[in-house]
């Protein structure tokens, strides 16, 4: 029973949002609506609670121990000061919390962005290097695609944009359409044995 | 707005109960619904048949004994683009049950940090049940399944430290990736960890195979469900892929050839 209902329940929903789908009647596009929009939001605000006070925690048994102590007091003081901030203040631009959000949160956010630069180099760096024919194919076509994408790539040779666009549309477009079809029929019979009972480790994993 | 079942008859009734530009898809789906359900639960089609060797699969097992020799933890984490609806985000909690067995059985710490509420949730539960299921309910460590941020580089970020810190042998990075990918895969490189990822982003799949050591590619990611468990009914339904694809092979032949010959024509483009 514990885990029945559960599955009857989503059973049910992934019917009625598999049958609105296909209508455009008011009556169909609200419960769809109603269902992927409002009922999907009051369970995320339930369990960001849960989420939010795991979260506290963690970080203060960490705290506790002594276990890499000033990460876990910032996050601490992260996560009492925001809402603080919003409550007393509130969140309209010049508040002190958009001040918090736009001068330390969003260049922090902006630093773990721009490491993405270095890691990719030193990923392109592995990745292409020519130890086989496939692989010095590939170095051959990420040269291509670097040089039609740079300024010089017409200066070499004006049929350079037109040959990498060639490799993009046609080579690398097949490849990615054909995982996209194992991904979609994958998604697809993943779905259907969630739906119908079939897979229930989502449950916690009873057959 | 919150919609309740007395508006059923209260609201403007303009619009079809079924709209017709969708029927293509609507039989479409019946179809490929009807062939799953089919070779899942006709007896013939469920006989024992085996799958093609996997080989980031079959590193699963490789990868929790490398942790459980070097006493090091094992991280997994699904990605911060997806959520607990996402077909993929269900495949991954499947490896995730498998994983949290033999982490249970070998006395392994796993590490699972997540940017979503919803999934750290269902996480508990397949990770406590798989500890309960192997009788070390007593190993399970509910803190070890961490919400850490919804923000991306939020997340990125706490997972890169805890990458960092922990130093885990192995890392599972599976379920929606975005940006965050590379930053992660990298990061669990330097740290010298056996890497096993998948995805059902065809962009972030191209860093994952640069930089992991397994990738699980396209429908992999989905069968490894059946493929670890050995459970015949959800290998049945890996069969009926297999016959879907052989459908749209089919179907993609014959609106070459028709195209070819009559290039006008567009009942094929549905």
């Amino acid at each position: 029973m514990r885990r029945r209902i559960p599955q009857l329940v989503c059973g049910l929903f992934g019917l009625v949002t598999f049958l609105c789908y296909f209508s455009s009647h008011p009556i169909a596009r609200k419960i769809y609506l109603t269902v992927t929009l409002d009922y999907w939001q009051i369970i995320f605000a339930f369990t960001l609670i849960v989420g939010a006070l795991s979260f506290v925690r963690v970080n203060l048994r960490a705290v506790e121990r002594g276990e890499d102590r000033p990460y876990k007091i910032v996050s601490l003081i992260g996560v009492v000061l925001m809402p603080i901030l919003a409550l007393i203040w509130g969140i309209r631009g010049g508040s002190p919390f958009m001040w918090v959000f736009e001068n330390i949160q969003v260049p922090m956010q902006a630093t773990v962005f721009s490491l993405l630069a270095f890691f990719v180099a030193s990923a392109s760096y592995r990745g292409f290097r020519a130890r086989s024919l496939q692989a010095a194919i590939l170095l051959g076509a990420a040269l291509l695609i670097l040089i039609s994408r740079s300024s010089i790539g017409d200066l070499i040779w004006d049929r350079i944009p037109e040959a990498a666009e060639w490799v993009r549309s046609n080579p690398a477009m097949s490849a990615r359409r054909a995982i996209l079809i194992g991904i979609g029929l994958g998604s697809l019979t993943t779905s259907v044995r969630v739906l119908v009972g079939i897979e229930r480790t989502w449950l916690g994993g009873e057959k | 707005m919150p919609f309740y079942p007395v508006q059923l008859v209260l609201l403007n009734t303009g619009g079809a109960w079924f709209d017709l530009s969708t029927l293509p898809v609507f039989i479409a789906a019946l179809i490929a619904i009807g062939i799953v359900l089919f070779t899942t639960y006709h007896k013939k089609s469920r006989e024992r048949f085996t799958l093609r060797k996997i080989a980031g699969l079959d590193a699963v097992e490789e990868a929790i004994g490398r942790a459980t020799e070097m006493a090091r933890p094992l991280l997994y984490t699904p990605g911060w683009g997806g959520d607990i609806q996402r077909p993929t985000t269900i495949a991954s909690m499947n490896i995730l049950s498998h994983v949290a067995a033999r982490a249970a059985r070998y006395d392994c710490q796993l590490v699972y940090p997540t940017h979503d509420p919803v999934i750290m949730s269902v996480a508990q539960e397949v990770v406590r049940e798989s500890y309960v299921q192997e009788g070390y309910p007593d190993r399970f460590n509910e803190d070890n399944i961490r919400y850490v941020s919804s923000s991306q580089f939020g997340y990125a970020a706490a997972v890169e430290g805890q990458i960092t810190r922990l130093k885990p042998a192995s890392i599972f990075l599976l379920g929606t990736f975005e940006a965050e990918s590379l930053i992660l895969a990298e990061t669990g490189n330097f740290v010298g960890a056996i890497q096993i990822a998948g995805t059902d982003s065809t962009i972030q799949l191209s860093f994952f195979i640069v930089a992991c050591d397994y990738t699980l590619i396209g429908e992999e990611l989905f069968a490894a469900s059946g493929y670890l468990s050995g459970d015949q009914s959800i290998l049945a339904s890996v069969r009926a892929q297999d016959l879907m694809k052989l459908v749209i092979m089919a179907l993609l032949i014959i609106g070459v050839i028709w195209a070819s010959i009559n290039p006008d024509s567009t009942w094929w483009r549905f």
